[in-house]
């Protein structure tokens, strides 16, 4: 059996991508070795696309089905943009890892167990009545059912490790046959656990010999080895970086730009905190970062860190969002940079905070107090969560406005090959504070952009008073009179509004700009909507992919693009938030496909959803 | 022209600004007006570097009446947006305005963690007692059984003392003041501008709305020789008429006592110490009129500077760019073809 016949090309044992899911015990170390083939991979010229998925408890009871965790890698030799919908092979260290993620294993995959964890005791924590390995439940699978925990401890077995610390080396020997079945090269990763356990070099070494001798059964017990087709990368220096890490990284960078210090005040919240965490070792290229006491503190730090002169930039997820539109209308009001990051969890309440969902949308448009428009972006890769960051950054800055950045868990976490950028190649972000004492007024406005005149303290002659209560449009004093709210009412709206201006053109992602279907989204859902729209254009079918980038407002010529479809998609991990909005934008053909599981996307809901839809048509 | 304007000798009506004051006549926030601008010129206060940072409430309006930098914000979070001004630019010297209820109450919190932090800044809390601007409900100063709108029957919630809550937080500087002792909250003032860290100041202040002469029990001035006691580092921590009575410590209630000085033992009668943490908790803990209520400097005793210690630990002689941090990471280089 091939077992990756679906994707076969044409050169015999070649194939063109492969997805391998690693799934064990939460303290097995499945995220290690599954960030390890992603490395591995990234270095044997493939691109790729990753995936964690851990369980919410820190630590839960071994052999439980709540306990497992799981990685998934997509890599091969052409672009990757999802983490596959069905897995090649499944790496299941224990039973309950079996049993909770053989679903996404394709039929004919090939699965991987540890004999050695197929106890009594486990497969009765795992809900087996009988072991799967022997009652025909794999039927149809390729399996290879070595004793691994028994393996690894004669690999080990010359080291001067105890049986606890032996046995946990056996992710790296279940890592070893992947690298031999799939072609890896072993170096980076021996690189890599020489320099993790530089302080303590028999575990180092205990690691390298389960890893080896993982691989020399491969080569032992002859298992199909596979050669996976290469891609030539852009020259350029790689890292592999996550959506948060490249968000830090283009927040950190936009300061840079525009020669501001970042200040980044935050609370703890899942899947938000890696931002704060990432930034936090960054103190040392100037950035500050500030663990708040709660979300409405954080907000307000930010706010005043801009009123300071500073970029004040605030992060957390949907309930940390909620807590922080009192102080997001403030800097509304006074007119002040502000970068609002949510990244989007399964709501609502505590909701699933592990899992991924575009379903703060709304709250992103509308919720705060009063008339309190702002700017709001979104990220659906971790390329783009650095390209935004710095959108924001130059939003926030020229418009003198709060700018909400919309991420989820799923872009957040997800991880791929990615050139780093040289920072000053980049345009820089130039708006100067106001200096001169005798031409000073607050809310003077750019005529252009309508943004207020920013002076910060410690510029003689500026001093000046702002807050949260109406000021005179022409003064910037306090003022309850009519005709003046409703003025600058208008203004505050008009300045948004205004934005568009300087948005680059919307063009499709894939397909021509007119037609008969665009499937139109925005955020992570990128991924397979590429890939859906770029296998049905392979098949000849007529559709577009329009990829939103600025949900307020939205890119000057985006109703004309979309007015030259007669029938919009809009797939989101929401009930149809954008679709709402594009239909009370008066667009009337616009369809919303929702997914509301705390998964993303599968390329092939989205190409039966299309096929579906274009049939229909045909009728 | 500009550098020669700035670097002059301010007044304290160097201070003020066109606006009109809103407040009530005859309410107590004019004399603590008047005492800041004061404070402000007598220290030398420049006005470019100087911010008013305010939440929501009648003490709030504040900024608006002095010529500085001036940040009118939201409800109980003034510390929080001072907080990130001090982290933007810890040269800035920031003075918050809040009162009881949006200190205490709604902003609690927030108070309880820049005085933890140790932020450089003064905190002013107008203590009325009363939620004036929403007209007159009971606050969480307000002491049992006050009758308000929205406490018909008398409240029944126990009061917070804010010194005590101050000092329970961390506070490194705590002292009380009050609105016609203009002398010594002149002095107070000056106290906690100078102090390095942040300044935690209690004001008494009569709102002649809502809740007229509620301090009068040891403000009035007939009441405040026998039922205050003003505090100055090093003196004997005596009151009354003629100096008559002092505080000694009670050893066997672990705190003080009252006693009358000529026939309890003079020798015995506590010096204040501001550094004694403990000697501050006991008077700030004096309920009036079974003691003196304790106003001055009750602590003063500076710690490590919150924003000091952030800057410090970004810039340890290793600075890095970011592009360097960048790739510090696990990254590799592909080579162009022509390589």
């Amino acid at each position: 059996m091939n077992i990756a016949e679906g994707s076969a090309s044409p050169e015999g044992n070649t194939v063109e991508t492969v997805v391998v899911r690693f799934a064990g015990d939460s303290g097995d170390g499945i995220q290690v070795i599954g960030s390890q083939l992603g490395l591995a991979s990234a270095m044997s010229e493939n691109d790729l696309g990753t995936f964690p998925e851990y369980p919410s408890e820190v630590r839960a009871p071994v052999g439980t089905t709540y306990g497992v965790s799981a990685y998934q890698v997509h890599f091969g030799g052409r672009p990757i943009k999802t983490i596959g919908d069905e897995a090649d092979m499944l790496v299941a260290l224990n039973p309950a890892a079996l049993t909770t993620n053989l679903d996404i294993l394709k039929k004919g995959g090939t699965v991987l167990v540890d004999a050695g964890t197929f106890s009594e005791r486990n497969l009765e924590k795992a809900g087996y009545k009988a072991s799967p390995l022997e009652d025909g439940t794999l039927d149809g699978y390729r399996v290879m059912a070595p004793d691994i925990s028994k393996l690894t401890l004669e690999s080990v077995a010359d080291l001067s490790l105890n049986r606890k610390a032996s046995l946990r080396c056996k992710n790296f020997w279940a890592l070893g046959l992947v690298y031999w079945m799939y072609g890896r090269d072993r170096q980076p990763t021996i690189a890599w656990l020489n320099r993790k356990f530089a302080g303590n070099p028999d575990v180092a070494k205990a690691n390298i010999a389960a890893l080896n001798a993982g691989h020399a059964y491969g080569e032992t017990v002859e298992a199909t080895a596979q050669e996976v087709a290469r891609i030539e990368p852009a020259p350029g220096i790689y890292s592999f970086v996550t959506g948060y890490e490249a968000l830090a990284w283009g927040l950190a960078t936009a300061a840079e730009l525009a020669n501001r210090k970042l200040v980044f005040s935050s609370y703890p919240i899942t899947p938000a905190s890696p931002l704060l965490h990432t930034l936090a070792r960054l103190s040392d290229t100037g950035v500050t970062t500030f663990q708040a006491e709660d979300e409405i503190a954080a907000t307000c730090a930010a706010i005043g860190a801009s009123f300071t002169g500073g970029l004040g930039v605030t992060s957390s997820s949907g309930p940390g969002i909620a807590l922080k539109q009192e102080a997001m209308s403030l800097a509304v009001s006074a007119e002040l940079p502000l970068i609002i990051v949510n990244t989007q969890r399964a709501g609502p309440s505590t909701g699933m905070p592990t899992k991924t969902e575009q379903s703060d949308l709304n709250q992103a448009l509308y919720g705060r107090h009063g008339e309190s428009p702002l700017a709001v972006l979104a990220a659906g890769s971790p390329a783009e969560c650095f390209e935004m960051a710095i959108e924001a950054a130059r939003i926030a800055l020229t418009y003198m406005t709060p700018v909400i950045l919309l991420s989820d868990g799923f872009v957040a976490n997800s991880s791929s090959p990615w050139i780093l950028p040289d920072i000053d190649a980049l345009p820089r972000i130039n708006v100067a504070n106001h200096t001169d004492a005798e031409s000073f007024n607050p809310f003077e406005r750019d005529p252009e952009t309508l943004a207020r005149s920013w002076a910060i303290p410690g510029t003689p002659g500026c001093e000046h008073r702002i807050g949260g209560i109406e000021k005179d449009y022409a003064t910037g004093h306090i003022s309850y009179e009519p005709e003046n709210h409703q003025k600058m009412t208008d203004v505050r709206s008009g300045k948004i509004a205004g934005i568009a201006k300087t948005i680059p053109p919307l063009e499709p992602d894939q397909g021509p700009p007119e037609g008969d279907l665009a499937i139109v989204g925005w955020g992570s859902t990128y991924g397979p909507i590429s890939r859906a729209v770029n296998n049905l254009r392979a098949r000849n079918y007529r559709v577009s992919h329009i990829h939103l980038r600025h949900l307020r407002p939205f890119a000057p010529n985006q109703d004309e693009l979309l007015a030259a479809f007669s029938y919009v998609l809009v797939p989101e991990m929401n009930t149809g938030q954008l679709a709402g909005l594009l239909r009370s934008e008066g667009f009337g053909n616009v369809e919303s496909l929702s997914k509301m599981t705390g998964r993303p996307f599968q390329v092939s809901e989205i190409e039966e959803a299309v096929l579906s839809r274009l049939e229909s048509s045909d009728e | 022209m500009n550098e020669q304007v700035t670097q002059a000798k301010l007044t304290a009506a160097d201070f003020a600004t066109d606006q009109e004051v809103r407040w009530c006549p005859g309410c107590g926030d004019y004399a603590i007006l008047k005492a800041v601008r004061t404070v402000l010129a007598e220290v030398g206060a420049r006005r470019e570097n100087t911010v008013f940072v305010s939440g929501i409430g009648c003490s709030s309006r504040f900024p608006y009446y002095i010529d500085t930098y001036g940040f009118h914000t939201i409800h109980g979070r003034a510390p929080a947006v001072a907080t990130g001004m001090l982290l933007a630019n810890p040269d800035l010297d920031v003075w918050i305005i809040t009162g009881d209820g949006d200190g205490l109450s709604i902003g609690g919190n927030h108070l309880l963690h820049i005085l933890r932090r140790n932020l450089n800044c003064q905190i002013l809390l107008f203590n009325n007692e009363t939620y004036g601007l929403t007209k007159g409900q009971y606050s969480p100063t307000s002491h049992l059984a006050t009758r308000s709108p929205s406490s018909p029957g008398g409240s029944i919630d126990n009061p917070v003392d804010p010194a005590s809550f101050a000092l329970g937080c961390g506070a490194r500087f705590v002292a009380r003041g009050v609105d016609t002792q203009i002398g010594q909250l002149t002095e107070v003032l000056k106290a906690a501008y100078h102090h390095e860290g942040a300044a935690f100041v209690e004001i008494f202040q009569n709102c002649i709305v809502f809740n007229e002469d509620v301090f009068d029990g040891f403000t009035a001035k007939s009441n405040v020789a026998e039922h205050q006691l003003q505090v100055e580092p090093g003196k004997p921590l005596v009151y009354g008429a003629d100096d008559s009575r002092g505080l000694v410590f009670d050893a066997a209630a672990l705190g003080l006592r009252t006693a009358e000085l000529g026939s309890d033992s003079e020798a015995d009668v506590l010096v204040h110490d501001p550094a004694n943490y403990n000697l501050a908790t006991a008077l700030a803990r004096m309920n009036n009129p079974e003691f003196p209520m304790a106003t001055g400097v009750l602590y003063d005793n500076p710690g490590p500077v919150y924003a000091a210690a952030a800057d410090q630990s970004g810039s340890d002689g290793n600075a890095r760019s970011l592009m360097d941090a960048m790739r510090a990471g696990f990254s590799w280089k592909v080579a162009g073809k022509e390589q």
